[in-house]
């Protein structure tokens, strides 16, 4: 049995640590972490969390991953320097994710689990339960301040700054004395005990930096929903659903404070909550081709269901924006898990053919500023627009710069005849192409007398007539695309990091969304081990031309994405006509976010799912499809 | 409805309603029902009432799903946006729309099809929200547009043009109102103008979603002799319970002197609906009593008619959202985002 306590091993470092903290859902852990993670951010200390937790509302495992980083990296660790294991159901797997030479923290209140037991790390025991019964009263008070407790522990053996964490308990229970109160009692238990019986802190510990001065701490969520509140957003339809619902939530809560009339206390939004996705997507179109901006927010399921919606909106030509918060797929999946699996399916949803605009945020500062991009791209090109996000992106608090707002901006409300402009029209004919840009101007129900037409799923000609004419039909479908090549030149254009200006690097890495904070690690490493690599993150489809002389540039692509069959690989392949096995897929889609050295293992050889033109700079190169679970 | 194209010119002799507009401005494009579908009459009654009521036409959005009776939108008020969606879901688009802007007058054309099979829960649901539109459920008892399949409103026992009978119960458009508390309920039939004309103008001005069962006929797949939705069952069976006058707000309101206070109900924005007879038991203002009249009604083979119940005093959508009455598509951008300022303290927030 390993030495209980013991002496710290030889690395010591500061600020560049990982732990997490195993517990069972619905114990109030949750305000125990963020507290944590928030303490660390506050001390000026680059910091991110990632909330693992089960779909299921109370007594299900639930881990809560904190990585501290002093060069700013947050993507997700594979291993942690510390464990607190608190959920006696995860103790084996929590053990095994300590890093050799690592630390575990179990409540000693019990006697210590077999299960527990592993050589080559340090254990340290903390009596959290049997402190909390001794001092506090009552089942769920015990409970609730157990967490509170070990976040004491963690304060004194990482050295959280006691400071920091009182100002928030004030802040947090300014109006509840008696909370306040057991609060610190119960932050003193932890804290002091870990004093007097370990050495704290531990090699890894917190240092007071100042690199989070201009940050802040939010979900990609809340930050899309008040990208729609800024971009002048006015109904919102939806159906509930993990993990798009703290969005349209988030939504409310602005609209709550921002656009209530302070005297009449009438409301300036609409938001409903919709009997399905099919009826939200329904509504969101209704609103959209009456001239509102309108949104909904759902995830893969959704998606499928709206499907014969998306369908009209993009043939009657009317603008809607659909957030998409990416879970485990296919069909119910893991509604708790992330992933980007729906990629294919948005970029063509519906039948015939289709095509849809759809932005790829990589993180909460992204949400905000793509909402708004969505919303105007809508408009400016009267169809729907994705903004793809993840469970990762949506629901973690992660660490961006403040969001600032130009007063100047305007919304792009796009081509619409208004009551001026239908004065001096003969006849106006919704589906004319007069610019040559693809896009035909439209009007407002209720505008103008002259402003009227009809919008039909049905075959339609340039005038909005019915047709069963062929050359009709044609000279609409045709515009259509027309007006999405158009697109490709309007939305976000890709973000390239190149290793030199003059000649491309030996390694092109492509990815986009969630996977970017990951990947730019990887690239980092990679280069730092002699390696030459650029990197370019797409932010829209459809792909913009720079997209294919990226590809064109670099011999050996790797597309790094969170699915399993390399969805954007091929939507690259299928786009660009450049051959999928140009490229080489890294792919990790096991529900959870990816990991830097996932990719940099994928570049190396390691596992790469697939392996024509591939790196060959280092020794073989694994031929097998092994992939991450 | 036009089922012949007519010259554009205008007939000097033909009347006028107070907007300078004749009854040939409430049309739209030229039918392509088959001749003597009832969905085409109701479309003419459309006409008129619409005509009578002096709506500003591009001040209506007429919105519809799929099938013939959804088709039906395109046949009138062709200066009018409208809407044809998708097969059953155009509860959702009119409930975004009327989101979005509350001052039209959003004209719902369904079927029974469009409406009670694949559309049923969309119906149900825009009931429950009291979305201010008239909702016309044109009901034939079959699938029209795909040739005459049985809908989910024919009647046990009714055969197809094959022989064949159905054998599921039918859903009642008219009771499902009812029990899901829609505000408006109304039924009629496509050959009976008289009465269907005022419905639809009370409808059309009632401040909630109003429901109007029609039964329309179709003549090329269930009007023979063993169909229950033909014209001739129809007629056979029609009990006219509470049919209704519309008294427009701005026309004088001469109220009979000792007149019974049920038999006219004041709506909304002012005008009176009045009852021109009601059947001694039934009182269109209580719920209960209405679904319980026309259920014992039913059972003896009755299609009872007339505008069945009213209720003027629920709120709708907005009313219980409480959104700012300007209608949202008309409000300043300025008025909808918080401005930089805001953004920096909000993020303070955020630490
Ligand atoms: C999703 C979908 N499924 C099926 C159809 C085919 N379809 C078109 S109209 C219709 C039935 C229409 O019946 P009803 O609403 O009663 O209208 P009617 O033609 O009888 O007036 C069907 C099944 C469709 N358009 N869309
Ligand atoms: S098939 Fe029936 S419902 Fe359709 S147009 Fe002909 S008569 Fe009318
Ligand atoms: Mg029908």
């Amino acid at each position: 049995m390993p030495e209980v306590g013991g002496s710290h091993p030889v690395d010591s470092r500061v600020n560049d640590f990982a732990f997490k903290i195993g517990t069972v859902n619905g114990t109030g852990s949750a305000s125990a972490n963020s507290l944590l993670m928030q303490a660390i951010f506050r001390m000026g200390i680059p910091v991110t969390g990632k909330n693992v937790f089960p779909s299921n509302i109370q007594g299900l495992p639930t881990w809560y991953e904190i990585r501290v980083s002093r060069d700013g990296y947050t993507a997700r660790p594979e291993e942690v320097d510390l464990v607190v294991a608190l959920n006696p159901a995860t103790y084996a797997k929590d053990v095994a994710s300590v890093r050799p030479g690592g630390y575990l923290l179990y409540d000693s209140s019990w006697p210590l689990d077999d299960s527990l037991v592993r050589e080559g790390i340090t254990i340290l025991g903390i009596p959290f339960g049997k402190m909390c019964v001794e001092s506090f009263e009552g089942d769920r008070e015990r409970t609730l301040l157990r967490n509170i407790a070990y976040a004491g522990a963690l304060a004194a053996l990482l050295e959280i700054d006691m400071d920091v964490i009182g100002e928030m308990l004030r802040e947090k229970f300014s109006k509840k004395r008696a909370l306040l109160d057991s609060n610190f009692r119960a932050i003193r238990l932890g804290f002091d005990y870990a004093k007097a019986h370990y050495d704290c802190p531990l090699p890894f510990r917190l240092e007071r930096m100042n690199a989070t001065s201009d940050s802040i701490l939010i979900d990609g969520n809340a930050a899309a929903a008040l990208g729609a509140v800024y971009a002048g957003a006015t109904v919102g339809a939806w159906y509930p659903i993990t993990p798009s619902t703290s969005l349209m939530e988030a939504f409310k809560e602005y609209c709550e404070r921002f656009r209530v009339d302070p005297v009449t206390k009438q409301r300036k939004y609409a938001l409903i909550q919709a009997e399905d996705e099919l009826a939200a997507a329904g509504m969101v179109i209704g609103a959209g081709w009456c001239g509102a901006r309108s949104f909904t927010s759902t995830a893969g399921p959704g998606i499928s269901l709206m499907s014969e919606f998306i369908g009209l909106a993009y043939y009657t030509e009317i603008p809607g924006v659909f957030f998409d918060i990416q879970r485990t797929g296919p069909s119910t999946g893991m509604p708790t898990r992330t992933q980007q699996g729906d990629l294919l399916s948005i970029a063509y949803l519906s039948h015939g053919d289709t095509k849809h605009i759809a932005l790829f945020p990589a993180n909460p500062e992204e949400c905000f500023y793509l909402a708004v991009n969505a919303f105007d791209l809508a408009e400016r090109f009267q169809t729907p627009v994705f903004v793809v996000s993840d469970l990762d992106i949506g629901m973690n608090d992660w660490m961006c710069k403040r969001f600032a707002w130009d007063d100047s901006y305007r919304p792009d409300r796009g081509k619409v005849l208004g009551p001026a402009e239908l004065d001096r029209v003969q006849k106006f004919a919704r589906y004319t192409d007069v610019d040559g840009d693809g896009v035909a101007a439209r009007t407002l129900p209720g505008a103008h007398p002259r402003g009227g037409y009809f919008t039909r799923g049905s075959g339609h000609d340039k005038n909005a007539a019915y047709t069963e004419d062929s050359a009709d039909y044609l000279e609409v479908v045709d515009r259509l695309s027309r007006k999405l090549a158009t697109a490709a030149t309007a939305v976000p254009a890709p973000e390239v990091h190149n290793q030199s200006d003059d000649r491309a690097a030996e390694i092109g890495i492509i990815s986009l969304g969630g996977c970017h904070s990951a990947v730019l690690e990887a690239v980092d490493r990679l280069r730092a081990d002699g390696h030459s690599v650029d990197y370019m993150r797409i932010r829209a489809f459809p792909f913009p031309p720079s997209v294919q002389a990226f590809i064109n540039a670099h011999k050996c692509c790797y597309v790094v994405e969170q699915n399993r069959d390399g969805q954007l690989r091929s939507l690259l392949a299928i786009e660009t006509g450049i051959a999928r096995d140009r490229m080489t897929s890294i792919l990790d889609y096991g529900g959870l976010p990816l990991t830097a050295d996932r990719v940099v293992r994928g570049v190396l050889g390691e596992n790469a799912a697939t392996h024509t033109p591939r790196y060959s700079g280092v020794g073989t190169v694994a031929a097998t499809a092994a992939r991450q679970r | 409805m036009a089922s012949i194209t007519k010259p554009p010119v205008r007939h000097p002799s033909l009347p006028t309603n107070a907007l300078g507009f004749t009854k040939r401005d409430y049309e739209g494009a030229m039918s392509t029902l088959c001749a003597g579908c009832g969905h085409d009459s109701v479309t003419a009654a459309l006409v008129q009432a619409l005509w009578e009521l002096e709506l500003p036409p591009h001040r209506a959005a007429k919105m519809s799903g799929i099938g013939c009776s959804s088709k039906t939108t395109a046949y009138f008020l062709r200066q009018s946006h409208g809407f044809n969606g998708v097969h059953g879901r155009m509860p959702a688009l009119a409930t975004g729309a009327n989101a979005a802007n509350r001052q039209l007058a959003y004209i719902g054309i369904s079927g029974d099809g469009d409406s009670l099979s694949i559309g049923l829960g969309q119906l149900c649901h825009a009931i429950r929200r009291n979305l201010n539109m008239m909702y016309v459920l044109e009901n034939n008892g079959v699938y029209g547009l795909t040739k005459g399949q049985f809908s989910a409103s024919a009647d046990v026992g009714s055969k197809s043009k094959r022989g064949e009978a159905n054998v599921q119960p039918p859903i009642d458009p008219v009771l499902l109102a009812l029990s899901l508390g829609a505000t408006f309920v109304a039924r009629s039939f496509s050959g009976d103008k008289a009465q269907l004309v005022p419905i639809l103008k009370a409808a059309i001005r009632h401040n909630g979603f109003a429901l109007i069962d029609v039964i329309s006929p179709c003549v090329s797949f269930n009007d023979h002799e063993t169909s229950t939705k033909s014209y001739r069952y129809t007629r056979n069976h029609y009990l006219e319970v509470a049919p209704v006058d519309f008294v427009p707000l701005r026309r004088e309101i001469a109220t009979e002197q000792g007149e019974d206070a049920l038999t006219s109900v004041t709506m909304h924005d002012g005008s009176v609906v009045r009852f021109r007879k009601v059947a001694n038991e039934y009182d269109p203002t209580n719920r209960d009593a209405a679904y319980a009249y026309l259920r014992a009604r039913h059972a003896h083979g009755e299609v009872v008619t007339g505008l069945l119940h009213i209720d003027e005093n629920a709120p709708d959508m907005h009313a219980v959202a409480g959104t700012v009455e300007t209608p949202l598509v008309d409000l300043d951008f300025n008025a909808l985002c918080p401005g930089g300022a805001a953004l920096a303290e909000l993020m303070d927030e955020y630490r």
